[in-house]
């Protein structure tokens, strides 16, 4: 494949047959992707899946064995710095000097990218703006909160004016609201016309930003799609029924024929998606034969779910193949 | 802009980086100048007595022990500086900034330029503070300003070669801690040459040892320019081991840091 320019919308990045070993072990097995200019990508994938590596190949910090990949138009082998000039990375780790302050980070940024003094001075002050930073901005950075560390980093990334963003676990281990702030700054550079190559623990984040997910999986890709696609193939959603003895239980299971049942638990799995007309059906039928159940939540599919049906095995490794669901 | 131009530019940035690294945390830099100065004071006043009478020509009435020992302690400078350089080069390594430097377009020597400009400026700074303890403590340098300039010279020679080899040595290394230890050698070699008594001293393997070591030539070249004792073929020996350890060093320090990020 060639940088797809012939195409209606260009490729920001485009790879082929990506592969990655250390020592014995292969990391990545050869992937495919094409993300076309301007949308939210999300690699989504447990811990060990490969996505750090996919985003270290792709930022030129390490090199693949074999395979080729297109990122900005440019080969990633023979053109790294252009490729450089074109990109943005934020990883896992933040990547902030932190025996320097805030501002003296974003002038270093400033400075690395070749600004003269106003514009870097100016740029950095919209950006500490924009992020919520200003009052941090004198501050050493190792005194700020792992969330305002987090904009900080990416604040930096944006200094370079970059044209695709890496984000590697933009929001792991960050608290709730940290979690939604960035979700809006994702969003709001996306709508800036920037491309973001997101990886992800969380489905329900990917769910949130990306335009399409890729499935990633012990270094293959074992799905990709809209996220509407990506659920329609997962019927992990279910609501849980508690029962209080194992007669109102019974009868219960009678009722809904295709279920999961816990005898222990007392509880019974009706498969659905959580909507509100799903949740109405079951009471009614509950009430109808008026059995009373003495607690109901509803259930999401989440990431164990995407690979209990799309690799036929839980994230842990257990529960292969079996149909009842751990409880958690 | 040319790329020489943006070399020299994102050089310049990450030295004025670690220079305020340095500024806003002094105590890594004091701590550079403080061992040889304990040192200085542990052997000047506690064992500088017993040693003079030990060292032929000296007890005679021909010098004071000061001004033999301090040549030496300025070398000890240099290596301190050395470990300094190896743990910074390190801490950067182990975090994240590094690899933020890597994805970005600038020039790939700046980072590493950076830190070994940086450190010869604060390995500098502490022989200055090294040699002013010497002279309040009695170190009377005969040196005429052609001299002290040479002298200059072949610290900052020996420096730059140092500061090369901790650098590749921080980048070698899995921890800081590792970073602070490997290159602790290096700081011991001074004793076994001629920093704190003349090689003629020692006992024949270790003699042979001392007089070969790259830090014993050096040290009678700084003795030679400083005090005016014979020079000899040390000089030329001693600008030898300091252009090679700065080539073998830079080169080292280079390749690993363009390999592969996964270490």
């Amino acid at each position: 494949m060639t940088p797809s320019t012939a195409t209606a919308v260009a490729s920001a990045i485009t790879t082929t047959g990506l592969s990655k070993s250390f020592g014995d072990k292969v990391v990545l097995a050869g992937i495919d992707l094409r993300i076309p200019e301007g949308s939210i990508f999300a690699l989504l994938g447990p811990n060990g899946a490969g996505k750090t590596t996919t985003v270290q190949i792709l930022s030129t910090l390490i090199s693949a064995d074999a395979g080729t990949a297109y990122v900005a138009g440019h080969d990633l082998t023979r053109e790294p710095g252009a490729v450089r000039a074109a990109i943005g990375v934020t990883g896992q780790f933040s990547a902030v000097d932190g025996l320097l302050t805030a501002q003296e980070n974003m002038i270093l940024m400033a400075d690395l990218n070749h600004l003269n003094r106003a514009e870097g001075r100016r740029r950095a002050a919209g950006l500490l703006d924009r992020f919520e930073l200003t009052e941090a901005a004198a501050k050493p950075v190792s005194t700020l909160s792992g969330g305002m560390r987090r904009k900080l980093d990416l604040a930096m990334t944006l200094m370079g004016d970059p044209r695709i963003i890496f984000l590697d676990e933009p929001t792991t281990g960050l608290d709730p609201r940290s979690r939604r702030t960035m979700w809006q700054i994702i969003r709001g550079l996306a709508a800036d016309g920037v491309t973001i190559f997101l990886t992800t623990q969380y489905l329900d984040e990917a769910d949130q930003l990306a335009d399409r997910i890729a499935v990633l999986d012990h270094g293959k890709l074992v799905a990709e799609g809209t996220p509407e696609e990506l659920k329609r193939r997962i019927p992990g959603g279910h609501i849980r029924l508690q029962f209080a003895d194992a007669d109102a239980l019974e009868s219960a299971a009678a009722l809904f024929g295709s279920v999961t049942r816990d005898d222990e638990a007392l509880t019974l799995n009706v498969p659905g998606d959580g909507g509100v007309p799903a949740l109405r059906s079951v009471l009614d039928t509950l009430d109808r034969a008026s059995i009373k159940a003495e607690a109901l939540t509803v259930h999401t599919p989440d990431l164990d779910d995407v690979f209990l049906t799309l690799t036929g095995r839980s994230r842990s490794g257990d529960d292969a193949g079996s149909p009842k669901e751990s409880t958690r | 802009m040319t790329s020489l131009s943006y070399a020299v530019g994102d050089s310049m940035t990450m030295l004025r980086r670690n220079l305020k690294h340095a500024q806003r945390y002094p105590g890594l830099t004091l701590s550079v100048a403080a061992t040889p100065v304990v040192i200085l004071l542990l052997f000047n006043y506690v064992f500088g007595g017993a040693l003079t009478a030990g060292i032929s020509g000296m007890s005679a009435g021909g010098g004071k022990y000061i001004d033999y020992i301090t040549p030496g302690m300025i070398l000890l400078t240099a290596t301190a500086g050395a470990l300094v350089t190896a743990v910074s080069v390190c801490v950067d390594m182990t975090e994240g900034i590094v690899n933020r430097f890597r994805t970005m377009a600038i020039s790939r020597a700046s980072f590493l330029t950076g830190h070994v400009v940086g450190s010869v400026i604060q390995t500098m700074a502490s022989i200055v503070l090294v040699i002013g303890v010497a002279l309040l403590m009695g170190f009377r340098p005969t040196a005429t300003f052609l001299e002290w300039v040479a002298a200059v010279g072949v610290l900052t020679l020996l420096t730059v070669a140092l500061t090369w080899l901790a650098a590749g040595i921080g980048l070698v290394a899995k921890s800081p801690e590792s970073a602070s230890n490997i290159p602790l050698p290096l700081q011991f070699l001074p004793f076994i040459g001629s920093a704190i008594v003349p090689t003629e001293s020692m006992p024949t393997g270790m003699r042979w040892f001392a007089e070969y070591q790259p830090f014993t030539p050096i040290i009678e070249t700084l003795r030679g320019l400083l005090l005016g004792t014979p020079v000899g073929d040390s000089a030329i020996i001693a600008l030898a081991w300091c252009a090679g350890l700065s080539l073998v060093g830079y080169v080292w320090a280079r390749t690993t840091f363009n390999r592969d990020a996964n270490r």
